[in-house]
């Protein structure tokens, strides 16, 4: 199934927060030279066209859904903007987790023990990563885990918050489906269900199958979804507090 | 570090030319990726704009034009453009837009130049156009067999040797003898030579076995002029023939000599023994069985043979043009045969006629799918009220009898046993002058089948001045060309294949093709209305092609497409219907895209673009305003 060309909308009614006064914060108050550093690399304004916001779109695998019980073990991100995605700057670590792997999340990511014996605890990917996100607006789909996770593993090991705006391609997804299944759209698909996950939502704009629970391949496909998403019904001349959060 | 990107480089491994290079080549040419996307309707290269990445589609289909905005290719999943832009200037040649939405990895100009050093295999794939890709698909799929490669020309060891018709048998004997060979071709000089239909002044040829039964055997005064015991009406095979064809003519008219020609002048002699080892059992026997059957009944059993004889040649990797000569010559045997019988059981005929044949059968390019076209030309002293009742039964006998033997009716009754096509010699000279100098585009439409014709029995001569005729009436008659370049156009090659449907370029899909129908008619229409323009009296497409080439009226290289997309395009066909036939189906012309390997799908498609600027060249070269032009 396809969506048809629509007129342009705007998903959210109430803008985000204003992101680049939050890091102008956070740069005075963080302890961690690192973190400094990373907030002092500052953000964009608020009004900012998506045509002319770095992005980068950012996947993590982990040993289950509980941010406070569970842990990371795979990082995979990929800077783009509306015109281009850079493979050329991808990243993908494996990490070790603190909480040892348990074989249902094997099961779900095909990462394995052996895998990861040698991988470096995050502590050592920390500055890599602020790197990667420094400045760029990260998109993830379905941001509670990369949200929580990332501010858990902050907390754990530099014992300080973590914040950074994220655009959630699934938040996306939904409310483009809730604003046209107000109109002739609900009669169009009548009950059938409609499916949020990354792999349904990329089907609907005819984006290719990939093979999804790799950290890098579906931080891509996260970021293709999302240029899709923007170019059917939104516009590249939206400003980014509409969508961030 | 970079990290590896396995959807990519798992895509690009399964595409040409990506797929020629290592592993490790693609793994970091995936790195290297850009990714884009792009909505339905959106222009992704503009003309003039520069150009600084590869385009290979990961999903969705992109449109490629000419400069005039006329549709140049239609290319979906894995395919890639660019290319010409990145080569010439980093300027965009042919402009691309997005027909569906896509998903399009873009591999950066330095990347692509290093792709373009390294590796041969990319290099060629990307740099030549479709026509030279189809030059090398059609090499790969020649095995170099003796059987199909080789020409009769390459059976020529020496020049022909010609005397006077009127030296004595003595002096012809001291000659043969001198250039040791077996026979002589006599000439007539005081030959007058028309000057459009120049066909030499050879009137005949003597052997050593005529030697043998007309001079010795009967005390033949040696001092007698050799053209009172030569053997005359020749028949001759063109220098292009292959030695197959030459095999089956001898065996047709009985003789162990065939005179070569070069545009009707001989060039050498083969003989039996030239040829020996190229025989080829199974279709010399199933002419001669053609030959022996005593009924309508005995001919009909051989349609399994027939069959048989053509998926064996297939097997054996005869090319197209040698299976099509086969088949025609079995076709003619055919026809001959019944026509025997026929005069058997009606008697003599009452006036001269000669049975000819048209459309495939006469360009010696008939499958195995095929319905007869005939005609019949009587002689100018036919009068209907007295002969029309010996005829009409003739052909009908002929016809049916065809039937019978797998050449169906003509549907468009084009046919001897159709009172409409049992014309005089006079009657046709006129018919075809009615046709050349007031082209009806309407009329045209069905004729230009009798633009091959093919004289298979009786006055076969008939059918050669009437051919000659024609090449000298076309030649010049710039709206009749014009006319008939239209009617070259009227069936368009499918541009696009799309994984399982074919996407017509009007924009309708159909899940299979009609390869004759969209493939090689079109393609022999175009090779007919250049052929008549240059005054070529070939009827082989192949042939024709090479009178024109040599005419030197197509820009350079452009005969060679056309002689390679329509080998292409007929291999695949013949293939398919050798499938057909193996697998007990009815063989027909439709192929179905899916079941065609990439192979064939790929270089169909640069086959079918050589055929679409080939017609457009058409337009252009006989626009029926540029009366002025000469040819």
């Amino acid at each position: 199934m396809k969506l048809r060309k629509l007129p342009a909308f705007f998903p959210f009614s109430q803008p985000g927060k204003d992101w680049q006064t939050e890091y102008q914060r956070c740069a005075e108050q963080a302890n961690d030279a690192k973190l400094k550093h990373f907030y002092q690399q500052g953000m964009i304004g608020g009004h900012t066209p998506l045509s002319e916001v770095p992005f980068v779109a950012l996947d993590l695998e982990t040993t289950g859904l509980d941010a406070q019980r569970d842990d990371i073990v795979s990082i995979g991100l990929i800077p783009f903007d509306m015109r281009r995605i850079y493979c050329q700057q991808a990243k993908h670590w494996l990490v070790r987790p603190l909480p040892p792997l348990n074989s249902e999340s094997v099961i779900i990511h095909g990462i394995t023990h052996s895998d990861i014996a040698d991988a470096p605890n995050l502590n050592q990917m920390i500055e890599p990563l602020l790197e990667a996100l420094a400045g760029k607006v990260v998109v993830v789909h379905y941001k509670t885990i990369e949200r929580n996770f990332l501010a858990e593993a902050f907390k754990k090991r530099l014992h300080e918050e973590f914040r950074f705006p994220l655009v959630d391609t699934m938040e996306v997804e939904a409310n483009i489906h809730r604003q046209l299944s107000r109109s002739w759209w609900q009669n169009l698909l009548g009950k059938k269900s409609f499916s949020l996950r990354l792999a349904a939502s990329r089907q609907r704009y005819g984006l290719p199958h990939y093979q999804s629970h790799h950290a890098l391949v579906d931080a891509q496909a996260t970021a293709e979804l999302f240029m899709a998403q923007v170019r059917h019904h939104l516009s590249v001349d939206v400003a980014i507090d509409t969508l961030w959060r | 570090m970079q990290a590896e990107q396995i959807e990519i480089a798992g895509f690009l491994s399964q595409y040409p030319p990506f797929s020629h290079l290592p592993q490790d080549t693609i793994n970091n040419l995936a790195q290297t990726v850009e990714v884009a996307y792009y909505r339905e309707g959106d222009q992704i290269l503009r003309f003039g704009d520069p150009i600084h990445d590869l385009f290979v589609i990961r999903t969705g289909v992109v449109e490629v034009y000419r400069r005039n905005g006329e549709l140049y290719n239609r290319l979906t999943e894995g395919e890639v453009f660019g290319q010409m832009g990145l080569l010439v200037k980093n300027q965009v040649r042919f402009p691309a837009t997005a027909v569906q939405d896509c998903l399009i990895y873009c591999i950066p100009e330095q990347y692509f130049e290093q792709l373009y050093t390294e590796f041969e295999e990319f290099a060629d794939f990307v740099a030549i156009e479709d026509s030279a890709r189809m030059r090398n698909a059609v090499a790969e799929q020649a095995n170099p067999n003796d059987m199909t490669t080789s020409k009769v020309k390459n059976l020529l060891h020496s020049e022909a040797v010609i005397a006077n018709r009127n030296i004595s048998i003595r002096h012809a004997a001291e000659l043969m003898d001198e250039n040791n060979v077996s026979y002589l071709l006599l000439e007539d000089p005081e030959l007058q030579l028309d000057e459009d239909s120049d066909d030499g002044r050879i009137v005949g040829i003597i052997t050593d076995s005529d030697f043998r039964s007309r001079v010795l055997a009967v005390g033949l005064d040696y001092q007698t002029e050799v053209g009172e015991v030569m053997t005359t009406g020749l028949s001759a095979l063109d220098h292009n023939a292959y030695v197959y064809e030459a095999m089956l003519m001898m065996l047709r008219n009985n003789t162990q000599h065939l005179p070569i020609v070069r545009k009707q002048r001989p060039i050498g002699v083969v003989s039996i023994a030239d040829i020996l080892h190229y025989e080829s059992q199974s279709s010399l026997l199933l002419v001669q069985s053609i030959f022996r059957a005593q009924n309508r009944e005995e001919l009909a059993q051989l349609v399994p043979q027939v069959q048989d004889c053509f998926v064996r040649m297939v097997n054996e990797d005869a090319n197209s043009h040698m299976i099509g000569s086969a088949m025609s010559v079995i076709g003619r045997s055919f026809k001959q045969r019944l026509l025997e019988l026929a005069e058997e059981l009606l008697g003599e005929p009452p006036v001269p006629y000669c049975f000819v044949a048209l459309g495939s059968m006469a360009r010696d390019e008939q499958l195995i799918v095929t319905d007869q076209d005939n005609a019949l030309i009587l002689d100018d002293a036919y009068q209907s009220d007295l002969h029309q009742g010996y005829f009409e039964q003739l052909a009908e006998f002929v016809c049916d009898g065809l039937n019978e033997c797998g050449y169906a009716h003509c549907s468009g009754g084009i046919m001897a046993s159709n009172p409409e096509w049992r014309m005089t010699l006079a009657q046709w000279e006129e018919c075809f002058s009615n046709w050349i100098d007031n082209p009806d585009p309407k009329a045209l439409l069905n004729c230009s089948i009798f633009f091959d014709l093919d004289g298979v029995w009786g006055r076969v001569d008939w059918a050669e001045q009437l051919k000659s005729f024609i090449a000298r009436r076309a030649r010049r008659n710039n709206r009749f060309l014009a006319s008939i370049a239209r009617n070259a156009l009227n069936r368009t090659p499918p541009l696009g294949f799309f994984k399982d449907f074919v996407m017509e370029k009007d924009g309708k899909h159909n899940n299979s093709i009609n390869l004759k129908r969209r493939g090689s008619a079109p393609l022999g229409d175009v090779i007919r209305v250049h052929a008549l323009a240059i005054g070529s009296r070939a009827q082989n497409s192949f042939e024709r092609l090479d009178e024109v080439i040599e005419a030197g009226i197509l820009p350079k290289g452009r005969g060679q497409d056309l002689r390679d997309s329509l080998e292409f395009i007929s291999m695949v066909r013949i293939r398919h219907q050798a499938i057909d036939i193996e697998s007990g189906n009815e063989p027909d012309n439709n192929i179905e895209p899916e079941t065609l390997s990439d192979f064939e799908r790929r270089h169909l498609k640069d086959a079918f673009q050589i055929l679409s600027n080939a017609q457009n060249f058409l337009k252009y070269r006989y626009h029926s305003n540029r009366s002025g032009e000469s040819l």
